[in-house]
């Protein structure tokens, strides 16, 4: 009888512990309560942003410019006399709408190629392992640049180019995964049920593996913004007029001395973006695997 | 297993690397659309100039014998002339590959030398406020991008206190070390960042483990426990990801660079890509591959001497 009754046990235990109340929830991991609430207003900013601004943020009026902060134009213009607000709520959907794209391109594909590659092993396995060895051998930036060198540079091709190299990354963990995984029992008993591979790779082992490749996925997006601002600032990514905030700071270098702002609050934005993020990540992380506390 | 025999393993390891590369960088000015002898000569391009151009670089010869000259040519150390500066590539290099080699150098010994007192601090005070404040820090380092640290800093040290110059390098190494400093601590706080997080778990780990207990039973002083055993194989764990972090600030240079205004290889190549100088962006991709690939070796060396237990 008790030998029965202690998995029902068990079950509850952990029923109980995951579907916290919310305020237990807040007092064991306000890392992800708080980065869901900035996330949120990030997403809502980027979505709505753009049509609440009080100026445009590409017109040019040379009667204001380089204005410091001040109650009209509360984070001051810039050269143009474009009001450095406007632009800045403009800019969240820029730049979250390259954090997006850069990550859910390669994190699809790179699943896709990771869980059959580890699965599969064979040609294609030997085939990514040297494209892993390759991409690790040049810094980031050189990879990224030496593609803009052939593409050309613009928004388009920068999307190109960082999802070019971002897959790799979610291919290498997915592997690494699926080759620890596919000799586990569940995946066995799978294949002696006489299950298709194409099942047991999507409903048996990607529901199993996905999370390492999902907390990855959250600190992706923030090394996605900043490598697309990073590129805007080179002038290599989104190009002026557009008020990416990479371009806008690179704007601002040259007025560091007298108009400082032009460049702090883009910074900011982004910093406030990439701490949002990364609250959200670590949250999430210590909540599907809640040992590594 | 004897160094030597490791060595010449890990060294034969590199050469299928380096053939890749090669290959790539060679195929990099070949894949981009439109004629390299138009653009070198601009404006001055006549037929039979563009193809005097092209027999001259070899480009009208087939594409394997393109390449056997193209390697032919790396060992001759002739790596194409700069379609910007006009001047070979390989003295190119030769004038500014030493500053970011010196700055990177400099960034790692900067982390190294703040991330060690700042782990063991918030390694003893564990979940403490301290250890809480570090990490806060740190998180908020990494989720914002190098070139806007670079900029804070020189508007706060550079354009208020004047304790550093906006851009540009003195030739001395005393200069030098000054000059670079604000540079260098931006493009080495994301190392700083990782390998302070990093030795932290290893000392908390290290703290709790059997040695360092029969240590503390021995009556060691709490000063020797720290250095000899926790610290030492600490820094075992640190190597490695300094080694894989090198690579990092490398390939920062090219964004710290152009902050600071410094002629690197970093802000060379962004120059280069903006004036589509390919030969410049080829010569300089072959660098900073076999560059990454040294630093691995390297790492992967010192690494086998520190922990015996390595092998190939």
């Amino acid at each position: 009888m008790t030998v029965a009754a202690l998995p029902e046990q068990n079950k509850l235990v952990t029923r109980k512990s995951r579907w916290m109340s919310l305020t237990r929830l807040w007092k064991r991991n306000p890392a992800i309560i708080l980065g869901i609430i900035l996330v949120t207003a990030i997403i809502f900013l980027a979505i709505f942003g753009p049509s609440l601004v009080p100026y445009d943020p590409i017109a040019q009026n040379y009667k204001v410019r380089l204005q410091p902060p001040s109650s009209q134009f509360i984070f001051g213009t810039d050269k143009f006399g474009r009001d450095i607000f406007s632009r800045i709520m403009t800019g969240f959907r820029i730049d979250l709408q390259i954090g997006i794209v850069c990550v859910i391109f390669p994190f699809i594909f790179g699943i896709f190629i990771g869980l059959i590659s580890g699965y599969y092993g064979g040609f294609l396995d030997n085939l990514l392992m040297r494209i892993v060895d390759i991409s690790v051998s040049f810094p980031f930036y050189v990879l990224v640049i030496a593609i803009l060198a052939i593409l050309g540079r613009g928004v388009l091709n920068m999307y190109v180019a960082l999802i070019m190299v971002g897959w790799i990354a979610y291919a290498k963990i997915i592997r690494g995964e699926v080759l620890v995984a596919k000799n586990m029992e569940y995946v066995l008993a799978a294949r002696a049920l006489g299950y298709s591979n194409g099942r047991i790779l999507l409903n048996h082992l990607l529901p199993n593996i996905i999370s390492p490749a999902i907390i990855f996925a959250m600190s992706d997006v923030i090394m996605c913004i900043m490598e697309g601002s990073s590129l805007g600032f080179l002038g290599l990514g989104v190009q002026a007029p557009a008020p990416e905030w990479g371009v806008m700071i690179a704007d601002g270098r040259e007025f560091i001395t007298q108009a400082p702002w032009l460049s702090i609050f883009p910074g900011l934005a982004i910093a406030l973006v990439g701490i949002s993020f990364s609250m959200l990540g670590d949250g999430l992380s210590s909540l599907l695997r809640p040992t590594d506390r | 297993m004897d160094k030597v025999t490791y060595i010449t393993g890990r060294l034969l390891q590199m050469i299928p690397t380096v053939i890749v590369i090669t290959v790539l960088v060679f195929l990099i000015v070949r894949l981009i659309p439109g004629d390299p002898a138009v653009t070198y000569l601009g404006i001055r391009a006549t037929p039979e100039k563009i193809a005097d151009l092209n027999a001259r670089w070899g480009l009208d010869k087939p594409i394997y014998v393109q390449f056997g000259l193209f390697v032919v040519n790396i060992f001759k150390g002739d790596l194409g002339e700069s379609l910007i500066s006009r001047i070979p590539v390989i003295d190119l290099i030769k004038m500014r590959l030493p500053l970011t080699l010196f700055m990177a150098a400099y960034a790692a010994i900067i982390a190294v030398l703040c991330a060690v007192p700042l782990s063991l601090v918030a390694a003893m005070n564990k979940d403490k406020f301290i250890d809480q404040v570090i990490r806060a820090v740190f998180v908020t380092i990494l989720s914002t991008p190098g070139f806007f640290i670079g900029i804070l800093l020189l508007i706060v040290f550079s354009v208020k206190l004047q304790l550093f110059p906006v851009g540009g390098v003195g030739a001395t190494f005393t200069a030098k070390l000054r000059d670079l400093f604000l540079p260098s601590l931006t493009l080495g706080l994301g190392l700083m960042a990782v390998l302070t997080r990093n030795l932290r778990d290893g000392i908390i780990g290290i703290l709790r483990s059997e040695h360092v207990v029969f240590a503390h039973a021995k009556g060691l002083s709490e000063r020797l426990i720290m250095l000899r055993h926790v610290l030492r194989n600490a820094m075992v764990s640190g190597l490695t990801i300094l080694g894989i972090y090198m690579s990092w600030l490398v390939g920062g240079a090219v964004i710290i660079e152009t902050v600071f205004a410094l002629p690197g290889i970093g802000y060379t190549m962004v120059q280069a890509i903006l004036g589509r100088d390919y030969p410049t962006v080829q010569a300089l991709t072959l660098v900073f591959g076999i560059l990454v690939s040294l630093i691995y070796l390297i790492t992967d060396v010192v690494y086998s001497f520190l922990d015996p237990r390595v092998s190939l």
